[in-house]
């Protein structure tokens, strides 16, 4: 009998702890199959962040090293610039990226580290029990911001990937989107190119992927995958933000 | 190789370079930044190096941690106000027991303080500084030939014990020159930690990470390091014993202040006084044992600090109250000459009747 589908190699044999609906298993497993892809399983580090995401090096089967909130940039730097042959990739959230890591991520992006950084927006903080993210939208209820987000009070949602594009050491950007089995395959392909850009020696390279988590938004995993359609990807805009590659393969 | 005449920053990173410290990651602050300065010369271009001013000192100590945990020699350096944002990454780097180092050229404080030398750091590098239960290695030197030869011996100690090691200096250390001479030349390579993350070749993947859901499993992490303390206690506690064979009166003091105090002692000799000085070098691990051994045949004490009184705390813990301990401090970045410590030294002297 033919096999059409197995558990990546650079994915161990593990049960995800993740909620039902969550996005990050999803996004746990395409990352191991672009990384199986491109043959860089001995080659790669990753770096999660704290968060529901602590435990990628449970599921990940590459070298990991656990980085403080907002870190990420800055431990990559330093391991691609101690070992270039490398390929470094950050896995970080939306609280870890977007604010407390904004400098640092900013400035690795300016600097052109040639790093890949997968950001996980889910517009909440997870793990802590659902607070108010950067990129909590407009009106929504979070347990910070339980009259709802208003930009007199709580500010805008930022859109991380629109100022990183402004940055000249950033070579791709892209935002997609994990609530569909079609925007699931266009975030996998994106994931491709952030990681060959670096393989190539490109520079910075960011994926921002929509992603859902019905616990904290108070939905089941079929209304978190409507929602990202119908509210989150309003404010999010999908595809490709900048790419100055030049390899024109972009979808 | 001759003597050179150097700035006490400079003669740490060529120290660092000379000791295979390959990566360094800074911030300008004053007044280290000869140190970042050096860095940015020699290795900003060359190959296998790398050379980075970060957006800020939080992200300068993450790049040490991922240059160590990919198995390089790596340092930071700074003065007191960035040293405290370092401390979360000094944190970590103990926590997942990663060889570093990190300077800091003290200044006086609290808050923005002053730009002149201090020595209010003393708790703050002695205690862990971060947070969690902790201990970093700390070397204090007291001339730039010694921060030469003890920023190469940070980085042994940091391997060896696979800890972030602080090599506390001072504003004044760092900016005066002195004729230095590096004993040792750069070696051309060194070979990777084992344990480092290079990626999973020929072998399991690996991970390093400080957290988990089991306390149990912390209580073990902690239990770990504290073995290991107690070895760093055991083998690794150093000091100067500088006139104190036959001392009625003892000096304690680290770093620039002991070197004052070196000033004010040999006037002392000549006034016909009995004086001596203990210089602890390591301040972590603290040389207790040495100096409780003193307190045999010195029961006077005098703790001279650039400071309110920190490491007279350990002074006190040593002794076991088995000495007698003055106290004189200038806080804020004054540095007293020599004569102003005489004049105190002399004042004690006569009022615990050592003179009779």
């Amino acid at each position: 009998m033919k096999k059409i589908f197995s558990r990546p190699r650079s994915l161990k044999k593990a049960v995800f702890h993740y909620c039902p609906g969550c996005g990050h298993s999803i996004i746990h497993r395409i990352t191991c199959e672009v990384i199986d892809e491109l043959g860089i399983q001995d080659r790669a580090i990753g770096v999660p962040p704290p968060g529901c995401s602590v435990f990628a090096y449970y599921y990940f089967d590459v070298d990991m090293v656990e980085s403080a909130h907002g870190r990420g940039a800055a431990v990559a730097t330093g391991i691609k610039r101690a070992h270039p042959e490398s390929v470094v990739f950050t896995y970080q959230g939306d609280g870890d990226l977007a604010a407390i890591g904004t400098a640092e991520t900013l400035h690795a992006a300016n600097r052109g580290e040639n790093i890949t950084a997968i950001f996980i927006n889910n517009a909440v903080y997870g793990m802590t029990g659902g607070q108010m993210a950067p990129t909590t939208l407009l009106g929504m209820k979070t347990t910070t911001s339980p009259f709802g987000r208003e930009d007199k009070y709580e500010g805008h949602p930022i859109k991380m990937s629109e100022i990183l594009a402004q940055v000249n050491g950033a070579c791709y950007i892209e935002r997609t989107a994990v609530n569909s089995p079609a925007n699931i395959r266009k975030t996998q392909k994106a994931i491709t190119r952030a990681f060959r850009n670096q393989i190539e020696g490109l520079g910075y390279s960011l994926v921002e992927i929509l992603s859902p988590c019905p616990t904290n938004w108070k939905m089941s995993p079929v209304e978190a995958w409507q929602w990202i359609d119908d509210v989150m990807s309003k404010e999010f805009p999908l595809g490709l933000i900048k790419d100055t590659t030049g390899r024109g393969d972009a979808h | 190789m001759a003597k050179i005449l150097m700035t006490g920053n400079a003669a740490i990173a060529e120290a660092a370079i000379r000791a295979g410290c390959r990566c360094y990651f800074g911030y300008p602050i004053t007044p280290q930044n000869e140190l970042t300065e050096y860095m940015a010369a020699h290795l900003s271009r060359r190959e296998g190096c790398a050379f980075i001013q970060a957006e800020s000192e939080i992200s300068a100590v993450n790049m040490v941690y991922g240059a160590s945990v990919a198995g390089a020699r790596a340092m930071t350096s700074s003065s007191s106000p960035g040293i405290s944002l370092k401390q979360e990454g000094i944190s970590y780097l103990a926590a997942c027991q990663l060889p570093s180092v990190i300077v800091n050229m003290s200044r006086g404080g609290p808050g923005l303080g002053s730009i002149s030398a201090s020595q209010s750091d003393y708790f703050q590098s002695t205690r862990g500084g971060g947070h969690g239960d902790y201990r970093t290695i700390v070397l204090a030197p007291a001339s730039v030939q010694e921060l030469a030869d003890l920023t190469r011996r940070a980085f042994e100690l940091a391997d060896k014990y696979l800890i972030p090691v602080i090599i506390l200096g001072d504003g004044m250390l760092g900016q005066m020159m002195e004729p230095v001479e590096f004993k040792h030349e750069a070696p051309s390579a060194l070979p990777v930690r084992a344990g480092a993350l290079r990626g999973a070749k020929g072998r399991h993947s690996r991970f390093v990470r400080t957290f988990t859901s089991n306390p149990a499993e912390l209580e073990e992490v902690n239990w770990s390091l504290f073995r290991r303390y107690q070895l760093i206690q055991k083998q690794e506690a150093s000091c100067e014993n500088y006139l104190t064979e036959d001392a009625a009166l003892v000096v304690t003091a680290f770093g620039i202040a002991a070197r004052i105090a070196k000033g004010a002692i040999k006037q002392a000799r000549a006034l016909g006084l009995r004086v001596g000085m203990f210089r602890p070098v390591t301040l972590w691990p603290f040389p207790s044992e040495q100096l409780k051994e003193l307190s045999k045949r010195a029961k006077y004490f005098l703790d001279f600090e650039m400071n309110m009184g920190q490491m007279i705390d350990d002074v006190r813990l040593a002794l076991e109250g088995g000495g007698d301990v003055s106290f004189y401090g200038r806080p804020g970045g004054v540095i007293p000459n020599p004569t102003e410590v005489l004049r105190v030294i002399t004042r004690v002297y006569h009022q615990k009747g050592l003179n009779q």
